[in-house]
């Protein structure tokens, strides 16, 4: 804990001499975008405040950006607060000190808001009377599931001055409405917790088409609104493929139902998608009718060294058509990430004096690249022998160097740990400036390569991430955060990836960190339709302001 | 003695267990000469023979069968016990060290065992034997037919596992001991050989702490958690166990009967736990105390 909290300080110092390096004229409505996490707060009225009377701008990780406060919105009042009560509730409209640090702080502790109102509705009605009432008081929301975003999607901010900001939660919607054993459609309303609705499932014999970290926290409805990815997705598709329907209040409060559980239905513009990663900016998602897969008994999971990048590639292709219909995820980390983790291990070795599960698979070192690769099917002794002449095929023509074959679900967990292990690692080597980029599986690497290149010993280049998905996770890795390596990173990383056609972000959206660098992976008309849709949808402007799309965009005075 | 015995507990280590950056540290060692048996000439002739039994992966959830006629394990990942890969494990690292010349994997039940035995030779052992049965065998059975199998190949060491995540019974081990008249140690947690006074040194984990045990080859041991961590099978391991031979035998051939003194009547799960209550008075908390609970 001690030692989560010390990174958070180094990370937020960091930011917040970044900060100061953009002089801006002190206004009301230039302000800083972001407070941070406290005992960042000293250096800000130290440096702030000692720096001849200018305010200046912090940056995370991201270049500099002028984000202005939109001074359409009004200040929450006291009739704000009792309409609020009235409709939900004494206890379900939030103002305790304590509950709302949780809520304006996202789960990086990276972005910090102010809001003073937390509202829990427990029904799709309340959440349209609130928006409702919000759009006509020109109150912003911010929508908030489990909050475990990591772009700054989910945190209110500009309310220092005034405050204008309310944060809606819906995790008291979380009843599961009904599932359809035959189809496998389970519909459940937003506030579901991602792990409640595996376990439920489970008890069914099915699982959720996607997988991820945070499992434990986050909420059907911010996946959904987020789009997230995860480690099935290459078998299972993303959540525009799974979602079957949604249900979702606009900003004028209008609820559209569109909760439909069929597999097929063109009739007219197909509008859920819109809500489908739009991070709560068009809409508020209040139930999701999602198809879910059979559990399937039979997983397999290897452990593999390649000696270079070109082997990997080939082995995802022979994998594509070898393990076809069984491949279930197909993940790859370089043996800087590996070096990292078992460094990791070592450290937590001594702390805890016993091994963790965190033995090495394979006994040599010097592997360069490492490949996991999970099958599930139907058939036990036939996916096994497909795996095994698979995997035997592959060290015969030279594509694997070494290997293991989890023999049950300890082994293929303990593999997992390793994989799983990397962000946590690289949290604890010191300051990390993290990419994730979607590129053509071919190119990715090359990425890697150069960014070592360029940054020579001053910092490590860690790559890793779905390969199955050409999903590529950059991190650069330095004892401390430092302006010098950051200029030899940004612009060029996102020009890099731009140039070679590639997504600025795959998985993780735009949130706040990255509304700006949109142009950086979508053209300017594309852009342009995005804002008109927006204002569209949310002519006001109220539902999660400054973020997604650019701030002149989605603002209007 | 001391000196040999640190040794052999780096050669343990040396195994697979820690993350790299110990091996590197390792490998300088291996390249010395391995501790082997005492006389070099006379190469070790010690059979081991390791039980190994296919259970419900332990990271399941056990569902129990509708009917309540038993668990179910129909389309349910089964793996090999966890005690047993210990088992094998540590008769493989007495054979690397040079004190045993073969190990024998022994497993019993249905053909998928064999799925569970191919798992054994992959981690090491040379060859397996399968005992088909279709009907459940419970622990008496099995310590006559594992009596049957060691007057077969006669091993100098018999190793089980402590006891079975499915049935825990914990009842094999002592039983086949008894049948054999062996002398046995159970809940191993380290085991040192010597094999010029065909001696095996056990320390066992008892409530006290530990207890060292000194028997006379051949005997009977069964594993604890501590005593190692297996090895992962790689693959060109699973590749030569393909080629590896898994003899079959009946217990009609071994000359064992298979009925059983022992019926299951019923198998349920446990009583759901009822979630608790708030109390909203010292008085109330212990009015239930009394009255409900009937504690105080």
């Amino acid at each position: 804990m001690m030692e989560k909290w010390r990174i958070t300080q180094r990370l937020l110092r960091h930011s917040s001499k970044l900060l100061f390096d953009r002089p801006l004229n002190r206004s009301a409505s230039h302000i800083s975008a972001f407070r941070f996490a406290s005992g960042h707060r000293e250096t800000f009225v130290e440096r702030g405040l000692g720096s001849a009377s200018s305010i200046k701008y912090r940056r995370f990780g991201s270049a500099a950006t002028e984000i202005q406060r939109n001074t359409s919105f009004s200040t929450l009042n006291v009739d704000d607060i009792s309409y609020f009560k009235e409709i939900l509730g004494e206890k379900n409209v939030i103002q305790d000190k304590d509950v709302l640090l949780n809520a304006n702080t996202d789960w990086m502790r990276k972005y910090k808001g102010s809001s003073k109102l937390l509202l829990q509705p427990k029904t799709t009605n309340e959440v349209s009377q609130i928006l409702k009432y919000c759009n006509s008081r020109r109150l912003a929301v911010v929508p908030q599931g489990g909050n475990t975003g990591l772009v700054g999607g989910s945190v209110p901010v500009f309310d220092e001055v005034k405050s204008c900001h309310v944060i809606i939660n819906v995790g008291s919607m979380n009843n599961i409405i009904a599932f359809d054993k035959v189809s496998g459609t389970l519909v459940c309303e937003a506030g579901c917790i991602l792990e409640n609705l595996v376990s439920f499932l489970d008890d069914q014999g099915f699982i959720m088409p996607l997988d991820l970290g945070a499992k434990g926290s986050c909420q059907i409805g911010g996946n959904v609104s987020t789009n997230a990815g995860g480690l099935r997705l290459v078998r299972y598709g993303s959540l525009h493929g799974n979602v079957l329907g949604l249900e979702v209040v606009l900003a004028n409060g209008d609820v559209l139902d569109m909760l439909g559980t069929l597999r097929k239905d063109n009739t007219g513009y197909d509008l859920k998608h819109l809500f489908i990663g739009s991070e709560g900016s068009l809409g508020i998602v209040t139930k999701v009718s999602i198809l879910t897969p059979l559990k399937l008994s039979s997983v397999n999971l290897a452990f593999l060294a390649c000696k270079d990048y070109f082997s990997c590639q080939k082995l995802l292709l022979e994998a594509k058509s070898k393990l076809g219909e069984i491949l279930s995820a197909f993940e790859f980390l370089d043996n800087q990430a590996m070096d990292l983790v078992r460094y990791f291990w070592l450290e937590k070795l001594k702390v805890l004096n016993h091994l963790e599960g965190a033995r090495n698979p394979l006994h040599s070192s010097m592997h360069n690249f490492y490949v996991l690769i999970e099958t599930t099917g139907s058939n036990e002794s036939y996916d096994r022998e497909k795996i095994e002449a698979f995997l035997l095929r592959s060290m015969e023509d030279g594509l694997i160097s070494d290997g293991v074959l989890a023999q049950d679900i300890n082994q293929a967990s303990s593999f997992w740990r390793i994989r799983e292990g990397v962000p946590e690692a690289l949290m604890k080597a010191g300051a990390v400036y993290k990419y994730d980029l979607s590129l053509p599986v071919e190119k990715m690497y090359d990425l890697v390569e150069e960014m070592r290149l360029r940054l020579g010993q001053t910092a490590k280049v860690i790559g890793y991430g779905h390969l199955g998905d050409g999903n590529l996770h950059l991190n650069i890795s330095a004892p401390q955060y430092n302006d010098a390596i950051f200029a030899q990173i940004e612009p060029y990383v996102y020009e890099w990836t731009s140039k070679h056609r590639g997504s600025i972000s795959a998985e993780h959206g735009l949130g706040l960190m990255k509304a700006n660098k949109i142009f950086y992976s979508k053209s300017p008309e594309t852009v342009q339709v995005m804002g008109s849709i927006k204002k569209l949808l949310d002519p006001n402007g109220i539902l999660n302001p400054y973020k997604v799309l650019p701030y002149l965009l989605s603002s209007y005075h | 003695m001391l000196m040999l015995l640190n040794l052999l507990e780096i050669t343990k280590l040396s195994q697979n267990e820690l993350p790299l950056p110990y091996h590197t540290k390792l490998d300088s060692l291996s390249s010395r000469p391995r501790w082997r048996a005492r006389d070099d000439n006379q190469a070790s002739t010690m059979r081991i023979m390791v039980a190994i039994k296919r259970v419900v992966d332990y990271a399941v959830k056990i569902r129990v069968k509708p009917d309540k006629t038993g668990v179910e394990t129909n389309n349910v990942k089964m793996s090999m016990n966890p005690f047993c890969e210990i088992a094998l494990e540590e008769a493989l690292r007495i054979k690397e060290s040079g004190l045993a010349s073969e190990v024998v994997a022994v497993s019993m039940g249905p053909s998928q065992c064999v799925d569970t035995l191919r798992t054994g030779l992959a981690m090491g052992a040379d060859r397996g034997i399968h005992v088909e049965a279709t009907s459940v065998l419970y622990s008496l059975t099995v310590a006559k037919i594992l009596k049957s199998l060691v007057e077969v190949e006669k091993p100098g060491l018999l190793f089980l596992g402590k006891q079975a995540i499915d049935d825990d019974c914990n009842q094999t081990g002592q039983m086949v001991a008894g049948l054999l008249s062996w002398p046995q140690a159970t809940f191993a947690s380290k085991v040192v050989l010597d094999k010029e006074k065909q001696v095996a040194t056990v320390d066992r984990e008892v409530d006290g702490g530990l207890e060292t045990l000194s028997l006379d080859l051949p005997a009977v041991i069964t594993t604890d958690l501590r005593l190692n961590q297996p090895r992962y099978a790689t693959l060109p391991n699973i590749m030569k166990a393909k080629s590896k031979v898994i003899k079959k035998y009946t217990p009609q051939e071994l000359n064992v009967d298979i009925k059983s003194d022992l019926e299951v009547i019923q198998v349920t799960e446990p009583p759901k736990r009822k979630a608790g209550v708030i109390v909203s008075s010292v008085d109330e908390l212990i009015d239930k105390l009394k009255n409900e609970a009937h504690v105080i």
